[in-house]
């Protein structure tokens, strides 16, 4: 098996781009410096996630890499949407297992986050065997 | 024998209970041992027996749970963490057989942690329940993920203040931390601690990992803002009654874990044993079995590792029979699991410094990913995460277990001008983002009451509502890590900025997400690139001798040269005593029957001064002199130069001396009388503790000789111990005034006649 080299930063730095669509040799002080940079450069990508998963996976690290992939179809899915849904996924938030299979759907069609919706998906049912759909305040 | 007093009652206790009482130890609670209760370390009539059974590729039972009844947490475990593909053949390996190939350096860790993928928790404690604490310290050292140990800091303070924070924080790294972890006092100042420790982090190496750790949203964004880069708020539970309690699910948790690693953040689980019975959901089972549980959910769940050991139910798993070994076996666990494990010992296990030192030993000594998932490198007081295992105020003792017991723990040593200069360099470098971002004025004098300062009582500084203040503009200006960046580059900070930027660039990658990553000088090191492969002496992690130098450099360390004069001081030394000694040929045996030879050492007066305890020699021969002359004895002082031991030095004089009585002497200060017809080491009388001899017990001594001489029988000097460690305060410099004596003894030589004349 060929693997991918790691760390990924000294080895493959160029296979990489930032979020914003720059080459990662970018990154310098003087682009900082010269305000062409802002916190939006450096965000971590879906790409350099999947690099990870698949590094994970060279090391026998299969969970770990399903939660890379996981966090890769995320990358996308704003702040907001994010602390919404795991809102949503403590205890008695959603009225029912619907609210929570609405939610996935809305993953899977607004982001493509296939692999989440589905995880998301088995809690509601996993919710509604254990009762968990019950107001808590 | 001294009676009773009839007056005070008979005592019904033995005082030593009293005596025992009053120790620390005592302010601890022991719990007894039941199970029924929650209160059992390993094993409770509760804990299910091993079983898993797959029915076409789907676990349907669970540890003697059917699927219909999998409460949330079996089901995760039974759908993400249960390898399909190696479970039969884990669940059907013999529990003591695998326990043995845990302390085999014979099967690689990698065969291990795929079993351990087939596995249930129950089948996991049973496997564990086969190992002693010794035998699970050395499969603790097999199956650690990343090779180097490391260690984690709390940094904090009583006062939010973001200067001592960037101060703290400069120290922590100095002193070799890999991760620093901070929190606040008030929960609004979120954002100005971040900041403090950011800043503070970058001075001196690069690339720290750090987390604020804040209530969930907030602390994503701090990290989307580019100041943290880990978390390790992830808690996660082994009932399903303290899940929800905790207000989570093993579902919103592995959401959480990803939504980390989409924003760059490293994440890292919190579970420990003790926090089910805390939270009143222990079902009576025992502590190992729900910490099994959390792991084997954690590894489902996918995140890289876990903080455990106890945590914050670390006083409260103490406190129940074996404990200890509990705590670590949960560390052990994690280990096989193949989690990055940072093991608690962040939290004050014990009021007994005993049993505080004892129980980081199994980490210490077997090494794992982070010793403390949480050292206190602030002052106890000054830990908003309460106080740990380890404090500040303790800080060197860690270092002493690490420079004996030679164990990487991940700390180095710090000189007192190291320390000044990072603190400074912190405290100017917030201080310029602040003046540069316009977030605040600070004045030289806070400054300087910072650099100084050990704890926030001893700083002059920014008020709570000042600090508020900043972290308020931080957020509503939506300040982020490359602002500061700017900032300290354009203040001249430019090693800092550039220590940042390397960091901001990692986030990019997400090197660091993988198992066990730390970011040192030379880049990210992970059990990726940094595998355990230990296998048996000569193999996995070995101290370089660099390494070593640096851990072996305890502060204030004494050699020979700071013990022993030089030659010149030493002639000096002699001329300005108030004593001489002039030799007037060799030492003949006397007649006068009432004499006492005085016999000094070979180096008396020559290369050594003082003794141990500090007495000039002049003074010391000075009052045995007057003790003889005070009972009417007469003396004579030869110096014995064959033999630096003080039963012959004694022996010697007692040969010379017209008496038979004779003192030998040696210039540290041990003393004795000495009889010429006795064996050499049955001695009439023994000052063998010279640092606590003074001049009044040498005059005592010399007085009793004097008596000896007439043929009474005096009662013997005795001198009072208070059972201090004198030998670990004394030795090192015996052992090298010592070595002189017997480097200035020649065998051959006679004992040689002295005049003693005083002067002034």
């Amino acid at each position: 098996m060929s693997g991918l080299a790691y760390p990924i930063m000294e080895t493959d730095p160029d296979g990489l781009e930032t979020a914003t669509g720059r080459p990662f040799a970018d990154l310098t002080l003087d682009n900082i410096l010269s305000g062409k940079l802002a916190a939006a450069d450096f965000t971590i990508t879906a790409k350099a996630l999947r690099m990870q998963a698949q590094v994970a996976r060279q090391v026998s690290r299969d969970t770990l890499a399903d939660n890379f992939e996981r966090a890769a179809e995320l990358v996308q899915v704003p702040d907001a949407v994010v602390m919404e849904i795991y809102e949503l996924l403590r205890p008695g938030r959603a009225a029912s297992a619907a609210v929570l299979k609405a939610c996935a759907q809305n993953l899977r069609d607004a982001y493509g986050a296939r692999t989440m919706a589905a995880f998301i998906d088995q809690a509601a049912d996993a919710y509604e065997r254990r009762s968990l759909f019950r107001q808590r305040y | 024998m001294p009676e009773l007093s009839p007056t005070r009652p008979s005592p019904n206790r033995w005082r030593r209970f009293d005596e025992w009482d009053g120790r620390p130890l005592r302010l601890d609670r022991f719990a007894v041992e039941d199970a029924q209760n929650g209160f059992s370390a390993t094993r409770s009539p509760r804990d299910p027996s091993p079983s898993l059974v797959v029915s076409q590729g789907r676990v349907v039972e669970l540890d003697g749970v059917a699927e219909k009844d999998f409460d949330l947490i079996d089901e995760f475990i039974a759908r993400y963490h249960i390898d399909i593909d190696v479970a039969a053949q884990a669940m059907a390996v013999d529990s003591r057989e695998f326990a043995r190939r845990l302390v085999d350096i014979n099967v690689p860790r990698g065969d291990l942690v795929r079993l351990a993928r087939g596995m249930t928790p129950a089948k996991l404690v049973e496997v564990l329940s086969e190992l002693s604490t010794v035998e699970l310290m050395f499969a603790q050292t097999k199956l650690r993920a990343r090779r180097t140990p490391g260690n984690q800091a709390h940094v904090t303070n009583a006062k939010d203040d973001p200067l001592q924070l960037a101060a703290d924080a400069a120290t922590a790294v100095a002193l070799g931390f890999d991760e620093i972890e901070t929190t606040m006092r008030v929960a609004s100042n979120s954002w100005s601690n971040a900041l403090g420790c950011f800043v503070g982090a970058a001075v001196g190496r690069n690339g720290v990992l750090f987390q604020c750790s804040s209530e969930e949203a907030d602390e994503l964004a701090i990290g989307m803002a580019g100041f943290t880069s880990y978390a390790e708020t992830v808690s996660v539970y082994g009932t399903e009654g303290s899940f929800i309690d905790g207000d989570d699910t093993p579902w919103s948790k592995a959401f959480l874990t990803a939504a980390y690693a989409s924003r760059g953040i490293k994440a890292r689980c919190t579970s420990g044993g003790g926090s089910e019975l805390l939270m009143g959901y222990h079902s009576a089972h025992s502590i190992l079995y729900l910490e099994a549980r959390c792991l084997c959910l954690q590894r489902g769940m996918g995140v890289q590792g876990t903080q455990n050991g106890g945590i914050d139910g670390a006083p409260l798993t103490y406190s129940v029979p074996g404990g200890g070994r509990e705590i670590f076996a949960e560390n052990v666990l994690a280990a096989l699991l193949d989690l990055e494990c940072a093991s608690g010992n962040d939290t004050r296990a014990s009021s007994s410094e005993i049993r505080v030192g004892a129980k980081i030993m199994p980490a210490l000594v077997s090494g794992t990913d982070f010793i403390c998932s949480g050292f206190g490198s602030i002052l106890s007081y000054d830990n908003s995460f309460a106080a740990s295992l380890f404090n500040g105020e303790e800080l060197e003792d860690y270092l002493a277990l690490q420079r004996d017991f030679v164990l990487e723990g991940g700390l180095t040593p710090l000189t007192e001008d190291r320390a000044l200069d990072v603190r400074r360099r912190a405290v100017d470098a917030i201080a310029a983002v602040f003046a540069e971002l316009d977030l605040a004025e600070v004045s030289e004098a806070s400054k300087a009451s910072v650099v100084f300062a050990s704890g926030s009582r001893d700083t002059d500084t920014f008020s709570a509502g000042e600090v508020t203040g900043i972290a308020d503009k931080l957020k509503a200006r939506r300040i982020t890590a490359v602002d500061v960046v700017a900032a300290l580059h354009r203040r001249g900070f430019e090693d800092e900025a550039a220590n940042l930027l390397s960091m901001l660039r990692v986030r990019v990658c997400g090197d660091h997400l993988q198992t066990a990553a730390i970011i040192t000088g030379s880049g990210v090191v992970s059990a990726v690139n940094d595998p355990n492969d230990y296998s048996g002496p000569g193999s996995g992690y070995r101290m370089s001798d660099e390494r070593w130098t640096q851990i072996a450099a305890m502060r204030d360390s004494i050699s020979r040269g700071d013990v022993v004069a030089p030659p010149t001081k030493s002639k000096a030394l002699a001329a300005q005593a108030t004593y001489a000694l002039l030799p007037v040929g060799s030492a003949a045996p006397g007649a006068d029957r009432h004499e006492v030879v005085i016999g000094l050492s070979p180096a008396w007066g020559i290369d050594i001064h003082e003794t141990t305890a500090g007495h000039k020699l002049a003074d010391v021969l000075k009052a045995l002199v007057e003790g003889i002359d005070s009972e009417g004895g007469r003396y004579r002082v030869v110096r014995v130069r064959h033999t630096a031991d003080t039963s012959f030095l004694g022996l010697t004089a007692a040969r010379l001396s017209g008496s038979g009585y004779g003192i030998g002497i040696q210039a540290k200060g041990t003393a004795v009388i000495h009889q010429k017809d006795r064996f050499p080491h049955l001695n009439l009388e023994l000052f063998s503790m010279a640092p606590i001899t003074s001049l009044d017990h040498y005059r005592r001594l010399g007085a009793n000789a004097a008596r000896f001489a007439r043929g009474e029988t005096p009662e013997p000097v005795l001198v009072a111990y208070n059972g201090d460690a004198m030998l670990a305060k004394h030795h090192v410099a015996t052992a090298m005034l010592f070595a002189i004596e017997t480097a200035a003894a020649d065998p051959y030589a006679l004992p040689e006649e002295l005049h003693l004349e005083f002067r002034r």
